[in-house]
């Protein structure tokens, strides 16, 4: 009827394991990366049909995307120490960090909302052609993601001001930086097919 | 007891050949010379295939009544999970059918490769009967490039002659399929698909749309006239005699959404418009395909990479025979 | 301010005003809706109906009403079968032939699809992954609970979104895969599409969250001993179907949301100007369609693994091929969506390759088949009902098998393609796959739900009903594919092809009469409830006999928590070799257990979705963004006030509930451990 007992291996906090949650968010990670795998394909196939419009390279501003590809990924540096700080219990130097992390986030989400303002004035819009459809939802998918990373992060600073380094935190933290350097990846992934590959 | 038994047997084959001779099954009776070699190829697959799934139907009731709960004095071996030789035969027998029907399926894909012209009308040294076909919002359009003719709905080919039919679409995916002749082929707004059909038998062969359209699709169907090679000339002068003409602005009008449309005939054509339709120019002013991408090629790499060139060479308008 | 409701193009009322079937079908939900209103009411249960199921985490409650969603999806989407059915069986003719016009057949087999594949297969895969899933692994819940009853709200909402569609606007005309350009604008201006788009995207999401919960199940929380070698085939199959979910489901949402561009922002994706492809859409639809089609049937395949051995008093035959067979049907199923378009002029090379991987995935398949097989012979066969079932797929399956390589032949295909050989192709394989190992499942694992069988005197004749009635559906439509009709055809010219859609048509009716058996097979167990004041009473935990997996150890239904204690594992079957071997001994000491507490967060982020789906449909702007930023504002505030602690069943209370549960079962004639 009931099943042989072992004591040891009665586990009384069955949900609370934190690698687990760790886990599941590398799934969603990986089915992440699926979903920026079709858009790079299907920027791919629609590399060249400009409908007789502007290409991709008449706008390709490098220098400019170089700074936001540096203030990116200064801004997973400054993520990694944050958990440096988080293993460390030190929670002022993990607030500190993060908040280095959102501030370099943000100016990266203004730089791209500031070339997509540049891009819309000169008439350049998603409607134009296949090709600026597929540059826009490729570049803003990864921008959205960028802000809910900004959003999560506001959240985190409220939760690490009112239960510090609990647990949770912890398994919170563990999933935003991943979160957060898998953004930084899927940049250089953007970085180099829409914009070095796209200026030749 | 017994007799019932073998009465109803009887009974239920009969009415099975009934239904199925009783009306014309189009691919397992087809006039075409693709359309036989599809057929000949379905059944023997089926043939191949029945090899094991009619033993496999049988095992499963003859298991049922011979391992039956109630017989207690069967063979009983409640652990036996792993046979190494049973598990050989499991994954080598479907290995050996498929490797079979992957032969089989790779041969006839190589020969009868729709875009290919049909061996035995090289064979011939037959000159290929030129169709143009446009899908349209729900009719279709078949304009013959040589003749300088098109009409609505409706084709004449003479018998014994390959034909070699463009397919394109104006605004939804359809497909060409006459069931008689064989092979489905999409016709795709801005593609030009390429179908090779003989008929070796005179007739009149229904052929419909076989990709759903919208509203009015279950209405485009045509009809496929094969006939001698003096019908077809007396057909085309016929069609010659009517006046109405097919240039872009009755073009055009074509395009309008129309269902069930009963046969027409255009006695002259406009000579680039096929070009024109795969390539989306033919309202004025708009920039054909081929020249947007002949733009991306000069713009970047990309362009130049991704552009394929082979349109004009196949569907370029052609000189009209008197 | 009421967005498109201010547009006349948009037809919101038209159906329900010039189409009496619409509008007594809307009136009958409706008058159901209050009925089933009133009757909560009345009878005060509103309480128990938040506590116990809109806010539960527990699995097996939320396995429940997964359950519950398929079935009420399953009679909407058999209802517009029956239609179709019925139209194509007087169509001969012209366009006003048979009772539909065009405008809404199309409708119904769009809806038809979608929601037989969307919103009935696939919660009903999830239902009975999260009922027995957990038990089998030994788990006292999935890794997370809440996400769980998440995406059953998002299901849900997706579901209630596409059957608004039925009153308000119109669906799509466009088949269930929606191609383009026919679904753009130009060929789709109203707001039929725009439903299919967002369903599909509420239920696209759903799936992904509760694949990654289980994949996270598998993997993390079997119970000490269980590896993967010693894993049911059930949570094989499982594990290998939510992996596929979450490889494809973000194809699926890419395409969906390239062609949300097109009709929303004006973006040139899949149109024919612009620089638009129509093709592309059709690629990333069969790239997710494909590996879909494997979502479905491996869990099915999982079914008959466990019921078969079950039934056969015998254990698996070849484990380990089975295991491999999936593995291999895992990679194959991404290599062959191409075969969804032999007819789209790919070349000799691409056909070639398709075709041929194509028929590879038979090897596989008929490697399960044999396996099936080989577990029946030598064994004690019982036929009971879920036999039944298993017997019937394996006995139907192999058919659409046989169909299946006969389309997967390049050449042979450009003769089927579209036609309704294709259509009999798919429903062989489905229903006789796919439904019937469901049904199966259902039927085996309700005792382990409820705690009593469902009648087997209907559970037979429902069996013979639906088995019967497939092959007079379906053999027709596969004869009719052969003499030259295609599939979605609102009339047709040819006289010969009417006899054989009204037998097709008789088919359908025989189906009609298996599904108010299984309905009449509830009904009684309804019935039983009442009797019982709604407490069914808990029984013996084995009722089929011979059962070899761990959800058969404890009693029907389980406890909350499912284990008390938790077993550990030293084989594969490890029930049965505690039954066989009496290693099952009966705890005395217990201890404290935590649980998890319920939350209504996922109903209202589910609500607001289906709020958010409305108003986009609708271009309700305000709406939609009032809504938006209420889920979004939902899930934040669930991060913080939530309750994520849980709470602890004290030690008594479990003992109170085991022995409870053991005066039962000695009651009911079990016998002493």
């Amino acid at each position: 009827m009931n099943t042989s007992v072992r004591i040891e291996t009665i586990n009384e906090d069955h949900h609370d394991n934190g690698s687990t949650q760790v886990f599941g968010f590398w799934i969603y990670i990986l089915q992440d990366l699926f979903l920026f795998a079709t858009l790079f394909a299907n920027f791919a196939v629609f590399s060249s049909t400009y409908d007789g419009g502007a290409a991709g390279k008449d706008f390709i501003n490098l220098p400019f995307v170089m700074v936001e590809t540096f203030l990116l990924l200064f801004s997973s540096i400054s993520c990694g120490f944050a958990m440096v700080n988080l293993q460390t219990n030190n929670l002022q130097g993990t607030r500190l960090s993060l908040q280095i992390t959102f501030i370099l986030g943000l100016a990266f989400v203004g730089m791209e909302v500031y070339e997509f303002m540049h891009l819309i004035h000169q008439g350049v819009i998603p409607s134009v052609s296949t090709y600026w459809s597929a540059f826009f939802v490729l570049v803003a998918t990864h921008g959205v993601h960028v802000i809910a990373g900004l959003i999560w992060m506001m959240c985190m600073f409220v939760h690490l001001s009112r239960y510090k380094l609990s647990r949770d935190n912890r398994i919170r933290m563990a999933c935003l930086s991943l979160f957060w350097h898998f953004l930084d990846i899927v940049w250089i992934g953007v970085f180099t097919v829409v914009y070095l590959l796209g200026a030749l | 007891m017994e007799n019932l038994k073998k009465v109803l047997g009887i009974l239920s084959v009969l009415t099975l050949m009934s239904l199925l001779s009783g009306c014309d099954v189009a691919v397992l009776s087809p006039t075409g010379l693709v359309a036989k070699a599809q057929r000949d190829l379905i059944i023997i697959s089926l043939i191949l295939m029945l090899c094991i799934v009619i033993p496999i139907m049988f095992a499963v009731i003859f298991f049922a009544i011979k391992y039956h709960a109630s017989k207690k004095d069967t063979e009983y071996l409640p652990d036996w999970g792993i046979s190494h030789k049973v598990e050989f035969f499991m994954w080598s027998i479907p290995i050996c059918v498929v490797s079979i029907l992957a032969m089989l399926s790779a041969y006839f894909t190589y020969k009868y490769e729709p875009s290919k012209p049909l061996d035995y009308a090289v064979a011939t040294d037959n000159n290929p009967l030129r169709i143009n076909a446009v899908a349209l919002e729900w009719k279709w359009l078949f304009i013959y490039p040589e003749y300088g003719i098109a009409t609505i709905n409706e084709i004449y080919a003479p018998t014994g002659r390959q034909v070699a039919l463009q397919l394109t679409a104006q605004d939804t995916i359809n497909a060409f399929w006459v069931p008689k002749l064989g092979s489905v082929l999409y016709a795709m707004p801005q593609m030009n698909a390429k179908l090779h059909l003989l008929s070796e038998e005179n007739g009149r062969f229904p052929g419909m749309s076989a990709n759903y359209s919208g509203d009015g699709f279950a209405g485009m169907h045509f009809t496929w006239h094969s006939v001698s090679n003096g019908d077809f000339d007396n057909w085309v002068s016929r069609v010659r005699r009517s006046g109405n003409q097919l240039n872009y602005v009755t073009y055009l009008e074509l395009t309008k959404k129309s269902k069930s449309n009963p046969v027409t005939y255009f006695s002259g054509v406009d000579r680039d418009l096929y070009y024109r339709v795969v390539n989306r120019c033919v309202a004025e002013g708009s920039k054909c395909n081929e020249e947007l991408m002949r733009l991306a090629a000069a713009r970047s790499l990309w362009g130049e990479l991704c552009s394929v060139f082979d349109v004009r060479e196949s569907i370029a308008p052609v000189n009209i025979r008197e | 301010m009421f967005g498109r409701f201010t547009d006349p193009t948009a037809e919101a009322f038209s159906a329900l005003q010039h189409e009496p079937i619409v509008l007594y079908t809307v009136l009958t939900i409706m008058v159901l809706g209050i009925l089933v209103f009133t009757v909560i009411t009345l009878c005060g249960w509103w309480g128990t109906l938040w506590r116990n199921w809109i806010t539960t985490v527990d699995h097996k409650r939320i396995g429940i009403m997964y359950v519950v969603l398929a079935l009420v999806m399953l009679v909407r989407g058999f209802a517009d079968a029956l239609m179709m059915r019925l139209h194509q069986a007087m169509a001969l003719g012209n366009e006003s032939a048979g009772y539909l016009p065009p405008d809404h057949y199309d409708q119904i087999f769009t809806a038809h699809g979608v929601i037989m594949i969307f919103f009935m297969a696939t919660p009903l895969l999830f239902g009975l992954f999260n009922y027995i899933l957990p038990l089998q692994i030994g788990a006292r819940d999935v890794a997370f609970p809440f996400l769980n009853n998440l995406g059953f709200w998002i299901t849900f909402a997706g579901a209630v979104l596409i059957n608004i569609s039925l009153g308000v606007g119109n669906f799509g005309r466009v088949g269930w895969l929606a191609y383009p350009p026919l679904s753009e604008l130009s060929g789709s201006p109203d707001t039929g599409v725009d439903y299919y788009l967002w369903s599909l995207q509420l239920s696209g999401i759903a799936t992904t969250i509760s694949a990654i919960n289980f994949v996270a199940t598998i993997i993390k929380m079997r119970v000490s001993g269980m590896t993967m070698m010693k894993l049911p085939v059930f949570c094989w199959t499982a594990l290998v179907a939510n992996v596929l979910i979450l490889m494809i489901y973000p194809v699926l949402t890419v395409a969906l949301a390239l062609l949300i561009g097109d009709r929303y922002l004006g973006m040139h994706f899949f149109t024919n100007d612009g620089g638009g492809n129509p093709m592309v859409w059709i690629n990333y639809v069969w790239i997710f369609g494909h590996p879909e089609v494997y979502v479905l049937v491996l869990p099915a395949f999982g079914i008959l693994s466990e019921v078969v051995p079950t039934f056969s008093s015998k254990c698996l035959f070849g484990y380990t091929s089975m295991i491999w067979a999936i593995l291999v049907i895992l990679v194959l199923s991404f290599l062959v969506w191409a075969h969804h378009f032999f007819t789209m002029g790919g070349g000799i090379s691409v056909n070639t390759f398709f075709s041929v991987a194509t028929m590879v995935i038979a090897v596989p398949t008929g490697v399960k088949i044999f396996n099936w097989l080989f577990t029946m012979y030598k064994g004690r066969i019982r036929l009971e009902p879920p036999m039944l079932w298993c017997m019937g797929m394996i006995f139907t399956f192999v058919g659409g098998g046989l169909t299946g390589v006969m389309l997967s032949i390049a050449p042979a295909d450009w003769q089927f393609h579209n036609s309704l050989f294709l259509v009999a192709h798919f429903h062989h394989t489905i229903i006789g796959g796919v439904v019937f190992a469901y049904l199966a499942g259902l039927v085996y694992w309700f005792p382990k739900a409820f705690g009593i069988k469902l009648n087997r005197a209907l559970g037979i004749a429902s069996f013979w009903c639906w088995f019967i009635g497939f092959y007079f559906s379906f053999f027709p439509l596969y004869i009719l594919g052969l003499m030259g009709a295609t599939r979605r055809l609102q009339h047709y010219i040819e006289p010969s092809w009417q006899p054989y859609f009204i037998i097709a048509m008789i088919g359908a009716l025989i189906i009609a009469l298996g599904i108010l058996f299984t309905v009449l097979q509830l009904l009684l167990v309804v019935w039983y409830g009442i009797k019982h004041k709604g407490r069914l009473p808990v029984r013996e935990n084995d009722p089929w006999g011979d059962t070899r997996t761990l959800e058969w150890s404890i009693s029907s239904p389980p406890p909350p928590y499912n284990f008390a204690i938790l077993p550990s594992v030293t084989t594969l079957d490890a029930y049965w070799h505690m039954k066989t071997e009496g290693t099952q001994c009966k705890p005395t000491r217990f201890s404290r257990i935590h649980m998890p507490s319920n939350t209504s967060a996922g109903f209202w982020v589910g609500i607001l979705a289906l709020i958010l789906g409305f108003a986009l449909v609708w271009h309700i702007w305000w709406l939609v963004a009032f809504s938006f930023i209420g889920v979004i504002s939902v899930i934040i505030l669930h991060s913080f006030i939530g309750d994520h602690c849980g709470y602890y069943l004290s030690a008594m209370e479990v003992q109170k509930t085991e022995d409870a549960f053991t005066a039962a079962y000695l009651k009911a004639g079990g016998k002493e451990i």
